[in-house]
């Protein structure tokens, strides 16, 4: 019963070859498996957001998933958000707008503000803000996280005028 | 947190997970499609299959298409394809409405609408939606398949008419014609948190006379239903405060709320009180009722 499958998972573009019990998350892979530890442990029952990464580009609650699932799809967590030293704008405005209070929610909302900004850029705000509130802050930062993801939208949109 | 273990089974036709779920059903074995569901209740143990057989790589699975009057939703389709009307007309329009009721938007972009008909939570908006409008659905097994009438779908708490070794394959909703007048309203604590109690008003205006009223509530009860006393009070009246507040008052005194810790029996009929009348007055407010 306790078997284990091979699984290639795709994290940031590279290709670790796994061998996990299908029982696994993507969340206990992506952090024990391939050591990738900047996608936080949360809740662990799809509440908390903590675990956001992308699959193919889409926000996912990685603790609900099997990494058995996930072989073929492009995944990417934070750790591969940032384009070498050059932050992503998302990060860039968290930092300007001081959306990081303890910083264990962070990960989680910087995946989901990347994932819906880049697949949904014309977004309207009422939608922005309930995408958001998909994901818990305990600091309750959520004004100054609100303020990072609109600016980067103001900045995407000024600059495209 | 840990789910049990279990091994995993990934068919990549519809003819090869049924045959798996024949053999595998018997043996603890269940189907997995979006698990924004059933993986927490395996990471509480509430539910520790044995087998999962993951529909996820089945092809023909993500079919929304229209045909024969209905807008058929494939077993793979997810909530957030219905962020944006699926299609014109009413139907479209109102699916796209109460899907923003449901959870966030990362589950949104996994779950499935098959999905949450099969596991029939009380407090799931697509089971509302599916019994208001008496949905056909269409269960699959080696043995072949099945028609089932929403109506009579839902049988309790997580309980259907589907047996262990059918999948629910498809979700077959009837076009709704272009002068229906829709309302929902929920109420829950948090956003995207479970209903508490939610509503679903379906009518036509004949005239000035409310025509084929239908009303739904999910949450309250263990299963969702229509309420015919509250449909009964509506049926021929125009569209007026006070025949929608009767309406919501029959509905509160025709069911059995549920009770939890956070919400005891009196007041969840009171919130499905609330709900009717909410439901009612966003479908047809009245003084813009004759337009």
């Amino acid at each position: 019963m306790n078997d284990t499958v091979d699984v290639t998972l795709n994290v940031n573009g590279r290709d670790h070859l796994l061998r996990l019990e299908p029982r696994r998350t993507l969340l206990d892979a992506i952090r024990e498996e391939c050591g990738l530890t900047g996608t936080h442990m949360g809740c662990e029952h799809g509440v908390c957001g903590a675990c956001t990464v992308l699959v193919d580009g889409k926000p996912t609650r990685a603790c609900l998933m099997f990494a058995v699932q996930a072989q073929g799809a492009a995944i990417r967590t934070i750790e591969g958000l940032a384009a070498g030293d050059a932050l992503h704008p998302v990060q860039c405005a968290f930092i300007a707008h001081h959306g990081v209070q303890c910083g264990f929610c962070t990960p989680g909302f910087l995946m989901l503000a990347a994932g819906v900004l880049e697949h949904d850029p014309d977004i309207s705000d009422d939608e922005l803000l309930e995408v958001l509130s998909s994901n818990l802050c305990r600091c309750t930062g959520y004004q100054n996280i609100v303020a990072a993801v609109r600016a980067v939208i103001a900045e995407w949109r000024g600059g495209a005028a | 947190m840990k789910p049990a273990p279990f091994a995993y089974h990934r068919p990549t036709t519809l003819d090869d997970a049924v045959r798996l779920l024949a053999e595998l059903a018997p043996r603890e074995g269940r189907v997995l499609a979006g698990g924004q569901s059933l993986a927490p209740m395996m990471a509480f143990r509430l539910a520790r299959p044995a087998h999962l057989i993951d529909i996820n790589a089945v092809a023909g699975l993500d079919g929304l298409a229209v045909r024969d009057g209905a807008l058929r939703v494939g077993a793979c389709v997810r909530h957030a394809d219905f962020h944006r009307p699926v299609k014109d007309g009413a139907l479209g329009v109102m699916l796209a409405t109460v899907v923003r009721h449901i959870a966030h938007y990362p589950i949104r972009l996994r779950g499935t609408f098959c999905g949450s008909l099969a596991h029939a939570d009380p407090a799931a908006e697509w089971c509302v939606v599916a019994v208001t409008l008496n949905a056909e659905l269409v269960a699959v097994s080696v043995k072949g398949e099945r028609l089932l009438a929403a109506e009579s779908f839902f049988r309790g708490a997580m309980e259907t008419a589907l047996e262990p070794d059918e999948l629910l394959s498809e979700a077959r909703l009837p076009l709704l014609p272009d002068d229906t007048r829709f309302g929902f309203a929920e109420f829950s604590r948090r956003a995207g948190d479970y209903a508490q109690a939610m509503a679903l008003a379906v009518l036509h205006l004949d005239g000035a006379a409310i025509a084929a009223p239908r009303i739904g509530l999910g949450g309250v009860e263990a299963a969702p239903r229509r309420i015919a006393a509250a449909e009964e009070i509506l049926q021929g009246e125009a569209p007026a405060v006070e025949v929608f507040r009767a309406a919501a008052g029959a509905a509160a005194a025709a069911i059995e709320p549920l009770q939890d810790p956070q919400t005891d029996a009196q007041y969840r009929r009171e919130l499905a009180e609330a709900m009717v009348y909410r439901a009612l007055m966003r479908a047809c407010p009245p003084g813009g009722a004759q337009a």
